[in-house]
C-alpha cells in the first residue's frame, strides 16, 4: 500500500514522468490495436469469437525470433511472420475454424480455446518456456533529462504498426475481395446469392487476421518480451478492445486499444509490474460491467 | 425397470466403496476420477442445463482450495506467520486440529464458494453467450493472478498444509472417500433437481431465455441458485485437493484455467451435454484417455490435450448421451411424430 | 380502477423513423380490446413498449396504476402481464406438456414451491388447456415438429397457464388454418370470461377483430386514428382510407 502511494505520489511530482507512461502506452496500445481489429474482422464476418488470437501474436514473434537467431535481419521478421502465420491461420481455418462457423458461439469460442492451449504448447516445446526478445541495436533517444526514453526500436514499432494498419485499410476500402469481405459480414447469405464464395472469404478472413496478428507479433518481439504463454493475454486485450468499441468500428477500436495500453502503463507503473496481467483482465470486467449498465438502461441485455 | 435400475445403483455404490481397496495402486487415480466427476457434473449443472457456459468454474475449485487452507491454518497459528515460514518445521498439527480442519474447512470452503458465486453472477450473470463465458474465465484468471501478488496468503509460492497423520496409504483412501462422497452428493443432488420445477424453469433458460423472462420466470433468481449449488460443490472439492496435495500454489494448481478449468468442459462434451449421466461417463473416458495414454506421448500430453479439446468440440458435440439419444430415442422416452396418422388440422 | 393497462402520450422511434407518437390508449379489466392497423402503423412496437423490450422516449405506461415504462421484460410479466409472440416462440426440443409445464407461473411460487415436483394437479391442468385448444392428441410430440399454427395454439394455451391477469396477444390468427379461425375466437372468449383475463390483442382480420374485441384502437403512421366499438370503427371514414392507402 505505502508501495502504491509513493508511486502515485511520484508521478504528481514529476508530472514529465506522466509524459513517458502515456508515450510507452501509447506505442504498446497500437500493437493491442492491430491484434484486435483482426478479432473484429473475424467476429464480424464469420462471427467466430477467436481465443487463439493472442496465440497467433506470440507465433508470429517467434517467427521472427527463429529468424534473428539464424542470422537473418531483424526487419525483415515483420513481413516473414505475416506471410507464415499466414499459412498457419490458412491451415487452421480449413481444420478447425471452418467446421465451427455455422455452429453455436460457444463452440467457436472453446474450439479456439483449444486450439490457443495447443499452440502455446507447440511453441513451448519449441522454444522453451523463457521470455525472448529481439535486440535491433538501435540507440535510445533522450529527452526531458533522460527522463523521458524513447527507443528507436519502438519508434520503427509504431511506424510499422501504422504502416500495417493503413494497408489494411485501404485494402478493405479498394480492391474486390475487401469489399466481398464487407458484404459477407452484413449479411452472409445474400452474399452468397449475389455469386460471393463466401468459404473463400472466410478462408482470407482468418487468414488475414492470423497475418496481422503475426506481424504485430514480429514488432513486439522487437520492443518487448514474448513467452510462449503470454498469449492469452493478448486475446483477453483484443475481446476488451472490441467490446468496448464494438464491431465494425475502426477508430473505436484504435482509440479503445491506446487507451488500454496507456492505463496498462498506468496500473504497471502504480502497482508494480506483477499486477500487469491482473490489470488487462480486471479491465475486461470492467468493461463488460461498464457495457451491461449501459445495455441496461435500454432494457437490454449484452449478448 | 425401476427394479434394474435400484440394482444398477447398488452395484456402483458397491464398486465405490470396494474400489480402493480392490485397487490400492491406483488409490490417488480414483480419488481424481471422483473429482473430475464432481466438477463435471457441476460444470452441466450451468452449462448443460441452464446454457451457461462458465469458463471459470475453476475459480471455485481454487478459491475453495486457499479458502480451506486457510481455515485449517487460521485455527491453530497466525497465518501470516505460517505462509512467511513457506512450509517450514515448526508448525505441527495434533490429529484433532488436523480433522476438524479438514472438516471445517471443506465446508467452509463450500459456503464461502456458494456465497461469492451469488456475488460474481450477479454481475456476470447479465453478460449471455460467449461474454459470459469470457467474463467468467477473466474473473478466475485475474482471481490467481491477485493472489499470487498477495504475500498474506503465501503469494507465487502457494500454502504447504500437513501431511496425513498416520498411514500415507490410509490417507490415500481417507480423501478418496472425501471426494467420492461429495460426489455422490452431487449425483444424488443434481438428479432430484433436475426433476423439479426449478429443473424445468433452468432448462427453459437454455432453450429460450427471453421467452423464460416473459413468462416471468425469476431468471436471475433461479441463475444464481444455480450457480451457487455447483460453487458448493466446487469448493468443496477444491478444499479436499487443498489437503490432499499436501501443497499448492496458485496459477498452476489452485486458478489451473486451462487444465482443470478446461477439463471439466471437455468431460461434459464427451459424454454429453445437458444430461444426468453424460458428466460422468464423459468424466470416466477422459480420465481414463489422459491416465492410459499420458505417458506416451513423451512432453506432447498437452498438445494432445488441446487436439483433443479440438476434436470433441468439432466433431462429437453431442457426445456419447446425445449419441445415444440420436440412436436409440425410444430409450428416452422420445416419441417421433407418426408422419401417416398426420394432421388433425 | 378504471384501466388495467394506461398508455398516456408514448413516443418512440427508431433512428430517425417515428413508429409511435403521441399515443394514449387505455384498456379496461375484464374486456377484450383490439389494436388494428395497416402494417408498419406501429401496432407491434407499441405492445414491445408496454411490455418492456425497449426503452420509450417520452411518456408514461400505467399497469394496474403503477408505472412500468421502466421496467424491464421479466418484472412486468411477474406482474401478471404476459404476451405471445408474432413469430411464435414455445420450446421446440420439449413436447407439448413438458411446455405447458414450464409455463406455470413461477411469480407466485416461493422458492421452495420451485424446488418441488410437478403435481398431478398441474399435469391435469396442462392436459385440459391444451385440450381447450384443441392439441390435446399431440400433447407428447416434440412441439418443434407441430405445424405454424399447432405452435400458436400451444404458445396461447402455455400463457393461459401461467395465469396472467392480462395477455397482450400479437396476430393470434395469423397462420392459422381459415377453418380454424372461428374456434380460435371462441376460446379468446371464454378464456376471456371463464379465466377473467383482459385481452389486448393485435389483429390484421378485420372479422376476427369486429367478432372479438368491445373496444378498438385504430393507428395509422405510429398515431391515433381513431377508436370505438366495432361499429363506429367500421364505420369511421379516416380509417377506410387508412386502409385503402389514401391516408
Amino acid at each position: 500500500m505505502d508501495q502504491v502511494l509513493s508511486n502515485l505520489s511520484l508521478l504528481l511530482e514529476f508530472p514529465i514522468v506522466n509524459l513517458k507512461i502515456i508515450l510507452d502506452g501509447i506505442m504498446i496500445g497500437a500493437l493491442f490495436a492491430l491484434a484486435a481489429y483482426g478479432l473484429a474482422l473475424v467476429w464480424g464476418v464469420m462471427n467466430v469469437k477467436n481465443l487463439a488470437q493472442g496465440d497467433f501474436v506470440i507465433a508470429g514473434g517467434y517467427v521472427s525470433w527463429w529468424l534473428v537467431q539464424h542470422g537473418f535481419p531483424a526487419l525483415l521478421g515483420v513481413p516473414a511472420a505475416f506471410i507464415v502465420m499466414w499459412g498457419i491461420g490458412w491451415v487452421a481455418y480449413k481444420l478447425v475454424i471452418s467446421r465451427v462457423i455455422e455452429r453455436d458461439l460457444f463452440t467457436s469460442l472453446l474450439a479456439t480455446f483449444g486450439l490457443a492451449i495447443m499452440l502455446a504448447q507447440i511453441m513451448n516445446l519449441l522454444f522453451g518456456s523463457d521470455t525472448q526478445s529481439v535486440d535491433l541495436g538501435y540507440k535510445t533517444l533522450y529527452f526531458f533529462d533522460g527522463i523521458v526514453n524513447i527507443p528507436i526500436a519502438k519508434l520503427i514499432g509504431v511506424l510499422m504498426a501504422a504502416a500495417l494498419a493503413t494497408g489494411v485499410i485501404i485494402f478493405m476500402k479498394t480492391s474486390r475481395m475487401g469489399q466481398a469481405i464487407r458484404a459477407t459480414a452484413q449479411d452472409a447469405r445474400a452474399a452468397r446469392v449475389m455469386g460471393i464464395d463466401t468459404e473463400k472469404v472466410y478462408a482470407f478472413t482468418f487468414s488475414l487476421n492470423s497475418a496481422i496478428c503475426g506481424a504485430a507479433g514480429a514488432i513486439i518481439v522487437m520492443v518487448w518480451v514474448i513467452q510462449p504463454f503470454y498469449g492469452i493475454s493478448y486475446a483477453i486485450r483484443a475481446f476488451v478492445i472490441v467490446t468496448a468499441a464494438g464491431l465494425g468500428n475502426l477508430p473505436g477500436v484504435i482509440a479503445a486499444g491506446l487507451g488500454i495500453g496507456v492505463f496498462e502503463q498506468y496500473g504497471a507503473h502504480i502497482f508494480g509490474i506483477s499486477y500487469q496481467q491482473a490489470i488487462a483482465v480486471l479491465l475486461l470486467l470492467l468493461v463488460l460491467i461498464f457495457r451491461l449498465i449501459q445495455q441496461r438502461r435500454n432494457r437490454q441485455v449484452l449478448k | 425397470m425401476a427394479k434394474k435400475k435400484i440394482i444398477l445403483y447398488a452395484l456402483i455404490l458397491a464398486f465405490t466403496f470396494i474400489a480402493p481397496f480392490a485397487f490400492p495402486n491406483f488409490g490417488t487415480q480414483l480419488a481424481t476420477l471422483w473429482l473430475m466427476i464432481i466438477v463435471a457434473l457441476t460444470w452441466d449443472m450451468t452449462g448443460g442445463q441452464m446454457g451457461y457456459n462458465s469458463l471459470g468454474n475453476i475459480f471455485f475449485y481454487g478459491t475453495g482450495m486457499y479458502v480451506a487452507a486457510l481455515i485449517s491454518i487460521g485455527r491453530v497459528y497466525d497465518i501470516g506467520d505460517y505462509t512467511s515460514a513457506a512450509g517450514g518445521g515448526i508448525y505441527e498439527f495434533t490429529d484433532v486440529q488436523y480433522f476438524s480442519g479438514v472438516f471445517l474447512g471443506v465446508l467452509g470452503a463450500g459456503v464461502f464458494c456458494s456465497i461469492s458465486a451469488v456475488i460474481i453472477g450477479y454481475v456476470t450473470f447479465g453478460l449471455r453467450g460467449p461474454y459470459f463465458a469470457i467474463g467468467t474465465l477473466g474473473v478466475a484468471i485475474a482471481a490467481g493472478e491477485l493472489v499470487s501478488n498477495w504475500d498474506w496468503v503465501g503469494g507465487g509460492q502457494g500454502i504447504s498444509l500437513p501431511g496425513y497423520p498416520g498411514d500415507p496409504d490410509t490417507g490415500k483412501v481417507f480423501f478418496y472417500f472425501l471426494f467420492a462422497a461429495v460426489g455422490v452428493s452431487v449425483f444424488v443432488f443434481v438428479k432430484w433437481l433436475y426433476e423439479t420445477r426449478f429443473g424445468a424453469a433452468i432448462n427453459a433458460i437454455r432453450d429460450d431465455e427471453e421467452k423464460a423472462e416473459a413468462m416471468g420466470i425469476h431468471t436471475l433468481r433461479y441463475k444464481l441458485i444455480t450457480w451457487s449449488m455447483a460453487a458448493f460443490f466446487v469448493g468443496m472439492a477444491g478444499g479436499i485437493s487443498a489437503f490432499q496435495l499436501l501443497h499448492f500454489e496458485p496459477l498452476e494448481t489452485a486458478y489451473q484455467t486451462i487444465f482443470l478449468g478446461i477439463f471439466m468442459v471437455v468431460c461434459v462434451l464427451l459424454g454429453g451435454k445437458g444430461t444426468l449421466w453424460g458428466p460422468v461417463i464423459g468424466a470416466i473416458l477422459f480420465h481414463l484417455f489422459k491416465e492410459v495414454t499420458w505417458n506416451y506421448f513423451l512432453g506432447w500430453q498437452w498438445v494432445a490435450l488441446g487436439a483433443l479439446i479440438v476434436v470433441t468440440v468439432v466433431y462429437f458435440q453431442d457426445g456419447v448421451m446425445g449419441w445415444l439419444v440420436h440412436k436409440r430415442p425410444e430409450w428416452f422416452g422420445i416419441q417421433v411424430e407418426d408422419k401417416i396418422a398426420g394432421e388433425t388440422e | 380502477m378504471t384501466a388495467i393497462i394506461n398508455v398516456q402520450n408514448v413516443s418512440k422511434s427508431f433512428g430517425g423513423v417515428v413508429a409511435n407518437h403521441d399515443v394514449s390508449l387505455t384498456v379496461k379489466p375484464g374486456t377484450i380490446t383490439g389494436l388494428i392497423g395497416p402494417n408498419g402503423s406501429g401496432k407491434t412496437t407499441l405492445f414491445n413498449s408496454i411490455v418492456g423490450y425497449h426503452p420509450i422516449d417520452s411518456g408514461s405506461i400505467q399497469f394496474e396504476d403503477e408505472e412500468i415504462s421502466r421496467l424491464p421484460v421479466q418484472q412486468i410479466a411477474r406482474r401478471g402481464m404476459l404476451r405471445t409472440f408474432q413469430q411464435t416462440r414455445i420450446y421446440g426440443e420439449m413436447n407439448g406438456v413438458e411446455n405447458m409445464l414450464i409455463s406455470l407461473p413461477h411469480r407466485k411460487m416461493s422458492i421452495w414451491d420451485a424446488l418441488k415436483r410437478n403435481t398431478s394437479e398441474d399435469y391435469e391442468r396442462a392436459d385440459h388447456l391444451l385440450e381447450f385448444v384443441g392439441l390435446y392428441e399431440k400433447r407428447k410430440l416434440k412441439s418443434g415438429d407441430l405445424s405454424f399454427g399447432q405452435q400458436k395454439l400451444l404458445e396461447f394455451a402455455m400463457a393461459l397457464m401461467n395465469e396472467p391477469t392480462c395477455l397482450l396477444l400479437d396476430e393470434p390468427t395469423a397462420g392459422i388454418n381459415p377453418t380454424l379461425i372461428n374456434g380460435l375466437i371462441d376460446r379468446l372468449k371464454l378464456a376471456n370470461s371463464e379465466f377473467g383475463i383482459t385481452l389486448f390483442v393485435i389483429e390484421h382480420n378485420m372479422r376476427v377483430i369486429m367478432n372479438l374485441a368491445e373496444s378498438i384502437y385504430c393507428l395509422a403512421h405510429g398515431e391515433l386514428l381513431a377508436q370505438g366499438t366495432p361499429d363506429e370503427i367500421q364505420n369511421d371514414q379516416n380509417v377506410i382510407d387508412a386502409y385503402l392507402g389514401a391516408h
